[in-house]
């Protein structure tokens, strides 16, 4: 009996809680973890969180998502095709080399490599010129006014360690082994990574050399510890019993739970993506429907009616529990080019949607299926079986195929979907990239088939127009043409949510990447 | 005797190329790994380039023979998702995966083999009773249900025990153990009692069935007859002869385990190879599918290879059979 009592002692002393640490760690969590530390691996949300924390780019964005200079100081278009940049003095990498014009340099030609993920962001970008240590000149093939927009993403890596570790280009797949780069970093930014176990875990550390200490207002953060927790329940357990402090992405369903948690406070904005439905409008005939020899979605009036026979406040208050904004345009209200009388839609009108339906001549409806993916967006397949309903009573039997992201998103690339789910975020936060991917004629992602010569013509022009007022002409008459030909029928703009200790305060943006540099232990 | 076990090498040789086929012929099945491997914003001409460049374009028999070939060094390619070779992946997770089975195995065996003997020699006490109605619920409530529950009492509610991950790990040459921290034994307790649970209804069930069977035998009888004590009869004679079909079952559901576990550590997040299968799966990461599914087989197949033998060796009547059988 003495024997079980000093068991049961120490499995107590074993789940006591432990001691209560000096330092200020954050501890957070996320359903997935970054795919790679290689700053020009993956163009990938989750990537570049992980990566923001590090690493640092010439231009970013604040808590508004209004640009702001980071690695450079001041920047100016001095001819058509070329752009200056002041860049920041008295920057050190972590390992302690000096930050120059030879990184920048270094730094925008990897990203252009062939096994870059982030080529096609700066694509005309012809030479990088090093005038002074603190200087580059970036020459483009053509005239690109949204290159700093552009370059918010691109990670500035040391030249010297990149060369010491033989990570000179970026990881390559097909070279069927990992690099240097992967599970190692030396940026300039706020946190040092110190420990980079994929999936598990990855420990920052506060870089005390980080220039923005002296320029922002210092941040009270000494290490940040990392977890992916793949499981919704286990997360918001997580969060629940204090073992993080912060959940980037809690589930919908818990969120009244957690916002009557004591000490824990839940903030949500507008996030800049919008979700829609694609329509297969150029071929000949749909694919799995029942009419043959035509194409149904080729006719306006029935993609009217099929924006209108969809009861998006339904959707908004059942399914998404508040948390949306109906849209009326495939972009979101920080995106240059969004106004009001855009985002408007058609009114939820059955009656007026079925005598749409008539007139184009299907009074007795059709059959089409609709693909979806069932692990991308938030509620993404609840979304679609709720369509299913609503399109049912204009007279449209709709089948619903729900796949994971894998299968669905190779469905759009390859043509083989008439009517599919998909989402749109915008980093640049310019119209330009909406139509650049998804209306351009022959676009990859434009699995419409829409094709309008006026509107590539403006595209192309919008790409290299520095005015600005002519510019912003071009992009509403884009926005008027495509409105009007109704080529994706919009759903939501969604809205992210973030779960925060009240001890730690963390400006939420609409990227949904937390910087971590902005936030604040509250003790 | 030496010619059975080459034959279940045999069989066992032929199932892993089974299994080999299986996992190769889904890998062909699940997804345009492509499309997840480069961003939205690729060319065709990068897709089409990196297509060749993996061998995807190769008719399938080669890309077989090459798969096999690299199977059996160990090589099973880069994974798509991390971007690191397979085969260290698989190194760094498989820690996790053996010591969680371990000690929800042991956890099993050392609550289930008491409470089965318990219950077989007092079968009208009221905590028998109460003892088999809740093991029901170990046998019927889903990995999940249980994780979830234990969860929300332990970590949510008590603020006992960590809701997820290893804890503290030490690392140990090429292993890494969570079980020389207070820390890590803090974080296996309930990944462990929840894959453990359903094992231990098991072995509860299986011995105080063989217990009670092998309590009303002749040879029981002529024990009490000769006076011995309760403790002789019920140890000496009665469970020895009890834990043949056991350790068998045991045995066999290592691999069952291990299986299971993939449900276990996804709700603890727990970094095994479990939860590496099934992010791999979300992601289509082929490499890894494959990895996982072949080498799960093998310590299917590596069981119940050694059970099969061991079971020739203990028991000497399987020899006779066969050798009757033989015409020896």
């Amino acid at each position: 009996m003495t024997r079980l009592f000093i068991a049961i002692c120490v499995v107590m002393g074993m789940v006591l809680p432990a001691a209560a640490q000096d330092e200020n760690v954050l501890r957070w969590a996320s359903r997935g973890d970054a795919l790679t530390f290689d700053p020009h691996g993956q163009n990938e949300t989750p990537t570049i969180t992980a990566l923001t924390q590090v690493y640092e780019t010439l231009v970013s964005r604040d808590a508004a998502l209004t640009l702001m200079p980071r690695l450079a100081t001041s920047w100016e278009i001095t001819e058509p095709t070329v752009w200056e940049f002041q860049l920041r003095e008295g920057v050190t990498f972590h390992d302690g080399t000096p930050f120059t014009a030879e990184d920048v340099a270094f730094s925008l030609t990897r990203a252009q490599g062939d096994s870059s993920d982030f080529r096609s962001l700066i694509n005309t970008i012809e030479s990088v010129e090093v005038v002074s240590d603190h200087v580059v000149r970036v020459h483009t093939s053509v005239p690109t006014p949204l290159l700093v927009a552009n370059l918010t993403d691109v990670f500035i890596m040391s030249a010297a360690w990149s060369s010491t570790h033989n990570v000179e280009e970026a990881q390559d797949f097909a070279a069927g082994e990992e690099n240097y780069a992967v599970r190692h970093a030396n940026g300039t930014g706020p946190f040092t990574l110190e420990l980079r176990e994929p999936d598990i875990r990855s420990v920052f550390t506060r870089f005390d050399g980080w220039w923005g200490l002296e320029v922002f207002e210092p941040h009270n953060v000494d290490r940040i510890i990392y977890t992916p927790i793949t499981n919704d329940a286990t997360r918001v357990a997580a969060i629940l019993s204090g073992e993080v402090d912060f959940v980037l992405d809690p589930p919908l369903q818990d969120l009244r739970r957690l916002e009557s948690a004591p000490g824990l406070q839940v903030q949500q904005t507008a996030q800049v993506r919008t979700i829609f439905f694609g329509l297969d409008q150029a071929s000949d005939e749909l694919r799995s429907s029942n009419i043959r020899g035509a194409n149904p979605f080729a006719d306006r009036r029935v993609r009217l009616a099929m924006y209108q026979a969809i009861d998006i406040d339904a959707i908004q208050s059942r399914i998404m529990r508040g948390l949306s904004q109906p849209a009326g345009v495939i972009i979101s209200p920080p995106i240059n080019g969004h106004t009001a009388a855009l985002d408007t839609r058609p009114g939820f009108d059955p009656d007026a949607a079925r005598q749409l339906m008539a007139d184009a001549g299907y009074a007795d409806g059709f059959s089409v299926t609709l693909d979806c993916p069932n692990n991308r967006y938030v509620n993404d397949e609840a979304i679609c079986q709720a369509t299913v309903a609503m399109l049912a009573r204009i007279g449209i039997e709709v089948t619903l195929d729900a796949q994971p992201k894998s299968l669905h998103f190779p469905k759009i690339d390859n043509r083989e979907t008439d009517f599919y789910m998909q989402g749109w975020g915008v980093p640049t936060l310019d119209s330009e990239y909406v139509f650049q991917f998804l209306y351009y004629t022959g676009r990859r992602n434009n699995g419409t088939g829409y094709s309008n010569a006026r509107l590539d013509e403006l595209t192309d022009l919008m790409a290299q127009e520095l005015d600005e007022a002519r510019r912003n002409e071009m992009i509403a008459e884009a926005w008027a043409i495509a409105t009007e030909d109704i080529v994706f029928l919009p759903l939501h703009h969604q809205v992210i949510v973030w779960a925060v200790s009240d001890e730690f305060d963390q400006p939420i943006v609409a990227n949904n990447t937390p910087q971590f540099y902005m936030g604040r232990f509250t003790d | 005797m030496g010619f059975l076990i080459l034959n279940r090498v045999f069989q066992a040789a032929l199932v892993m190329i089974v299994v080999a086929m299986a996992a190769f012929v889904l890998s062909n099945y699940v997804g345009d790994p492509i499309s997840n491997m480069v961003g939205q914003e690729a060319t065709q001409e990068d897709r089409d380039q990196l297509r060749e460049d993996l061998g995807l374009n190769d008719p399938a028999p080669v890309q077989f023979v090459r798969f096999i070939g690299n199977a059996l060094q160990g090589d099973f390619g880069i994974s798509y998702r991390l971007q690191r070779p397979v085969s260290d992946l698989v190194a760094e997770r498989l820690p996790a995966t053996l010591e969680l089975v371990m000690v929800s195995a042991i956890f099993a065996l050392v609550v289930g083999i008491p409470l089965g003997i318990f219950t077989a020699l007092y079968r009208t006490f009221w905590g028998s009773r109460l003892i088999l109605t809740v093991s029901l619920a170990g046998v019927s409530l889903p990995t999940f249900v249980v994780g979830i529950l234990l969860i929300y009492v332990f970590s949510v509610t008590l603020q006992w025990l960590p809701s997820f991950g290893r804890g503290e790990t030490t690392a140990l040459g090429g292993w890494t153990t969570g079980l020389l921290t207070v820390d890590g034994w803090r974080a296996i307790i309930m990944p462990a009692i929840t894959l453990g649970l359903y094992q231990l209804t098991l072995i509860l069930r299986l011995v105080r069935a063989e217990m009670l069977e092998v309590l009303r035998t002749d040879y029981i009888k002529f024990a009490r007859a000769r006076g011995l004590t309760n403790r002789a009869i019920n140890f000496g004679h009665a469970l020895k002869n009890t834990m043949i079909p056991v350790i068998t079952i045991v045995g066999l559901n290592i691999g069952g385990l291990i299986a299971f576990s993939i449900v276990t550590e996804t709700v603890f997040q727990w970094p095994g190879m479990g939860l590496l299968f099934v992010q791999a799966v979300q992601f289509a990461d082929v490499p890894v599918m494959s990895a996982y599914l072949v080498l799960a087989s093998l310590i299917f197949v590596l069981t119940n290879l050694v059970v099969d033998i061991l079971y020739v060796v203990i028991d000497p009547r399987l020899r006779t059979e066969r050798r009757v059988k033989a015409g020896v």
